[in-house]
């Protein structure tokens, strides 16, 4: 096996992986900022309407 | 229940993927002209029909928005959108180092290559085009047309290597009358686009619930401010 021709056949893989990675991180930290955000705005909307 | 039945595909898509690779890397030959590289084809070509089909879900996405106006159609459309630049780059990358080993060179300003790059820039500029507009409805009536405006180039990559001879190899596969490839390596492929494809439906739904929920805070957010 040509050892140029497997390097870059390495390349690939860990490229086509690593866009996958990073989008699934992306979508792990935009949900934790959803939650974080939701819980924020009900606290808010719950004090606003005891006082 | 639903998350449940996600987690539980999801579990089957890794699972599937992990043998995937271990009959891609260490089961199936080197081809013979190409050697090792080939292998690249096996993520290449799934990615590419993944793109395709969130493309497609895209423009459903956006003529549904535009027939019923209702904004789960827009929020559909934007999941697809960003799933299809995620399938889209690792098409562009993984295309790219295939040619350095294959043709020599990173790129060519062949039919394919181009329209698949100009398809991924104009889906790069819808998402950013939102980011311009506040009002959703305004934001949802114009990010549909741009997207309707943009499917055909997604038709033109597909057919482009039937129309011009370029470049870019033929079809190799034999359901698209190709025979660049032998019958045994073939299966390969078909089984790396189930799991992507069924990878990019997972994300879809996670995504789509996202902007849902990002939709639901912005109504907070009014209810606040009138507070």
């Amino acid at each position: 096996m040509d050892s140029r021709n497997f390097t870059y056949m390495f390349y690939g893989f860990a490229a086509a992986w690593a866009i996958l990675v990073i989008y699934v991180i992306t979508l792990v930290s935009r949900e934790r900022k959803i939650h974080q955000e939701m819980s924020r705005l009900q606290k808010l909307i719950e004090e606003g309407s005891r006082k | 229940m639903r998350e449940k039945l996600i987690y539980l595909i999801a579990v089957g898509v890794a699972i599937l993927l992990v043998a995937n690779l271990y009959n891609i890397l260490l089961v199936l030959p080197d081809e013979a002209n190409q050697g090792a590289i080939w292998r690249i084809f096996t993520f290449h070509f799934p990615s590419a029909m993944s793109a395709g089909l969130c493309s497609f879900l895209a423009l459903i996405g956006s003529m549904m928005y535009l027939w019923r106006r209702n904004l789960w159609w827009d929020a559909f459309a934007v999941s697809a959108t960003e799933l299809t630049l995620a399938f889209g780059a690792i098409v562009l990358i993984t295309g790219m180092i295939w040619a350095r080993i294959i043709w020599g060179i990173w790129w060519a300003w062949d039919a394919r290559l181009t329209s698949t790059l100009v398809s991924w820039l104009a889906y790069a500029a819808y998402l950013i085009f939102r980011k311009a507009i506040e009002e959703p409805t305004a934001r949802a009536r114009y990010s549909a047309v741009i997207s309707i405006l943009t499917f055909p180039g997604v038709i033109i990559s597909w057919k482009s290597i039937e129309w011009w001879r370029t470049q870019h190899p033929g079809p190799v596969l034999t359901i698209r009358g190709g025979g660049g490839m032998a019958p045994g390596m073939q299966p390969a492929a078909y089984w790396n686009l189930l799991a992507l494809a069924v990878f990019a439906m997972i994300l879809l739904s996670i995504r789509l619930r996202q902007e849902n929920s990002q939709r639901l805070i912005d109504g907070f957010r009014r209810q606040v401010h009138e507070i």
